[in-house]
């Protein structure tokens, strides 16, 4: 959602994005360019980077070398605070559940009952609003994390693998507010090793393996007719080292 | 928050304590051997001061050799010790206006029951203490530059024995007060030398006896000094001479008289009348 | 062990039958001790949460200092303490000496480096599990150490009351600024030293075994301050 007056942070540019920790690459100069408002998937096997990649674009750690460009504009605290994340565990507070929803609201000062009231109805947490956060499953907890980055009005969110080990109803209720918010307007950049999910979620797919970006195309055409070796194998099930 | 209660509660019972009344009534500052406070001494003589003039005096017991070195640093108004030589020093170097006696008692050796180096029979402190040394009898010191140990030290030296060079052998020096010493040396069943007004008041006996007492050597004199405003410009003088005064006059020196503990009279006021 | 039983008998009798004197003792010592357990963790929470959350050069020796300060001697601190508010000193001005202020600065000092090394310690950890979150949300510094001060409020009690332990059994400290006077700066372990050095052990015990007691009831109360409110309660 971008708010009127301000240009929207699309599109995402970035130029020989890498990242090298004690000589080992662990994500080498990946060229990506996300245009429009699609709903993002990116895959690949574990340990191919999705993770890495999600938090050189959240701004959460600097690249070794290359660039971060939102709209022409390189990452900086400003933009990460227009972007939201949601991480493959949920990190609450130890506090009441809607007490986690006020936290945020209170950093942008604008801490209201009714507000927080309606950001928990729409994840249908309202009945546990004074409970104990961490007193809830952890499908609850995922769905809980979600309304609080979506409480901060993000024009981008990032999930990654949000819904891995939790059971299916709890993945249900996940991917209908994330499409809900997608629908809304907020641009969804999705990191899951579900194929499944991500057929059911994604309008492109970014694919990733051991660091590189192998393939970049819409949704229909990677899972129907995938280029690359690396993206075929996976599709299959075959492991390639 | 429901939390907040309690908090409250605890926070308001904090100041509650902590407004209570401080030491803003007219009071003096008396630094002071501990023979003097551990016998209770103070707790009979300064309510009737107090009666008299007003005046609280708040008594820091330490040794000698501290209270001096506190009244030098302008830690008190008064000083009240047993040590004739740094006493006069005192005064002599400005430090102090005048030193009055005050009060005696004396010095006496104690010891186990049994009388293991059989001092008894001696009538000097001298002649025991090189009994002590000749038969190697576990004997504690004070070892802290207190009047106590001055004494001890002079005693020594009267006898032409190092007892030092046995130090940690026979000859064990403890650092501590009067009641620390002595309750190390109960423990040792070893001797020691005290002054005759703690050893009285003194709880943890367990047996020991007086073997050694009388005669010039042991004599312990106590005197009583107003610290030099010249010196201490913050001090409370007037106050302070007031006490000094009243030490020194009939009615204290009465009042130290009647002082008694267990039935004896502790300390004989020999103040130099005006 | 005759002393032990007297001991007993003495502490319960002079507890119950009001003994105005040790009542005075008594309130003193919680006075001094939970002040300067107050000021400590007023002044060391922050510290402890700055040190756990910012990174600086020389970082790792300033945390090997603060954690040696832990074992500060009580009478080396009263010592330093005494020779600054001593008339001769340079704080003599103040005419702090052997009150109640100048034992509290003193257990301040003391107990300051447990409650900023051990809250250090916590929070730490804390944030290392926050930290990552945090950064997302764009949460500035000062709100994150209010947060992480807040959520590890319970660890924090139990480093306070470590705090307080320290405080209210020591005697090196408070004896030298406090100077044990009567009905001023005596509290129950100047006491203890006392009735020591008059040779009375049964009564030092009994003031020993009230000691105790007093620790005791502390720490019950901020336990129980803990579980009326443990809903929240997940550390």
């Amino acid at each position: 959602m971008s708010e009127p007056g301000r240009s929207s942070l699309l599109p995402l540019h970035t130029k020989g994005l890498t990242l090298e920790y004690d000589g080992a690459r662990y994500i080498n100069a990946i060229d990506l360019t996300l245009q429009t408002e699609t709903l993002t998937v990116v895959m690949g096997p574990n340990g191919a980077g999705k993770s890495l990649l999600l938090r050189l674009l959240h701004g959460l750690i600097p690249p070794t070398t290359g660039q971060v460009c939102w709209n022409g504009v390189a990452m900086s605290d400003a933009i990460r605070q227009r972007q939201a994340m949601v991480f493959q565990r949920p990190v609450l507070l130890r506090r009441s559940v809607a007490a986690n929803i006020d936290f945020v609201l209170g950093l942008k000062g604008e801490a209201k009952r009714d507000r927080r009231d309606e950001i928990l109805d729409n994840v249908g947490l309202l009945d546990f609003a004074r409970q104990p956060a961490r007193s809830l499953s952890v499908g609850e907890q995922q769905r809980l994390a979600l309304a609080r980055a979506l409480a901060t009005e993000p024009e981008v969110l990032f999930l990654d693998e949000p819904t891995a080990s939790l059971d299916p109803a709890s993945v249900l209720a996940i991917e209908q507010i994330v499409t809900r918010a997608h629908q809304n307007g907020t641009r969804i950049i999705f990191v899951t090793h579900d194929i499944g999910q991500a057929k059911r979620l994604a309008d492109e797919v970014v694919f990733l393996h051991r660091g590189e970006l192998k393939e970049h195309s819409s949704a229909s055409t990677f899972f129907s007719a995938p280029t690359s070796e690396a993206a075929k194998a996976y599709l299959e099930g075959r492991i390639l080292l | 928050m429901k939390s907040a209660i309690p908090l409250l509660l605890a926070a308001t019972l904090l100041v509650a304590l902590s407004t209570s009344a401080t030491a803003t009534e007219r009071s003096i500052l008396l630094q002071s051997t501990t023979s003097t406070k551990n016998s209770g001494f103070y707790d009979h003589i300064l309510p009737l001061f107090k009666a008299d003039s007003g005046i609280t005096v708040h008594v820091v017991a330490v040794g000698t050799g501290q209270a001096i070195k506190n009244a030098r640093n302008c830690d008190a108004d008064v000083l009240l010790v047993h040590a004739e030589a740094d006493e006069k020093n005192f005064v002599a170097r400005g430090f102090g206006v005048k030193r009055h006696r005050l009060m005696y008692n004396d010095f006496v050796i104690v010891g186990p029951s049994s009388d293991p180096a059989k001092i008894s029979n001696f009538k000097t402190a001298p002649a025991a203490l090189t009994r002590i040394a000749q038969t190697e009898t576990l004997f504690v010191s004070r070892g802290d530059s207190s009047g106590t140990h001055k004494r001890e030290q002079a005693l020594w030296r009267s006898t032409g024995i190092n007892a030092v060079a046995a130090s940690g052998e026979w000859y064990r020096e403890t650092g501590s007060g009067m009641g620390a010493t002595l309750n190390a040396a109960v423990a040792m069943s070893a001797y020691a030398l005290t002054d005759r007004a703690t050893w009285i008041a003194f709880r943890n006996k367990q047996g020991f006896k007086i073997h050694v007492d009388g005669g010039k050597a042991l004599l312990n004199q106590y005197a009583v000094i107003l610290v030099n405003k010249a010196r201490c410009p913050a001090n409370k003088a007037k106050a302070g001479q007031r006490f000094v005064d009243w030490l020194t006059s009939t009615a204290g020196q009465a009042a130290i008289q009647r002082f008694r503990k267990n039935g004896q009279q502790l300390f004989f006021p020999n103040a130099v009348k005006n | 062990m005759q002393d032990f039983s007297q001991a007993f008998v003495l502490a319960f009798e002079s507890v119950f039958s009001g003994d105005a004197d040790l009542i005075e003792i008594i309130v003193l010592s919680l006075r001094v001790s939970l002040t300067a357990m107050v000021v400590s963790c007023v002044l060391g929470l922050p510290i402890g949460a700055i040190l756990a959350i910012t990174r600086f050069p020389g970082r790792g020796p300033a945390l090997v200092v603060l954690n040696a300060l832990m074992g500060l001697p009580p009478v080396v601190v009263g010592l330093i303490v005494y020779l600054h508010l001593s008339r001769a000193g340079p704080m003599g001005s103040f005419g702090l000496l052997y009150t109640p202020t100048a034992m509290i600065i003193a257990q301040v000092i003391l107990i300051m480096p447990i409650i900023a090394a051990l809250s250090r310690q916590v929070l730490e950890d804390l944030n290392n599990e926050y930290a990552e979150q945090f950064r997302s949300l764009s949460v500035p510094r000062h709100a994150a150490i209010r947060a992480l001060i807040w959520d590890a409020r319970f660890s924090l009690m139990t480093v306070a009351l470590a705090g307080f332990g320290r405080a209210i059994a020591e005697v090196g400290a408070v004896i030298i600024v406090g100077g044990n006077i009567d009905h001023l700066t005596r509290v129950m372990t100047t006491a203890i030293a006392l009735e020591t050095s008059k040779g009375d052990l049964p009564l030092a015990l009994a003031l020993g075994l009230v000691l105790l007691a007093i620790a005791f009831a502390v720490n019950a109360a901020v336990m129980s301050l803990r579980l009326t409110t443990g809903r929240y309660a997940n550390v």
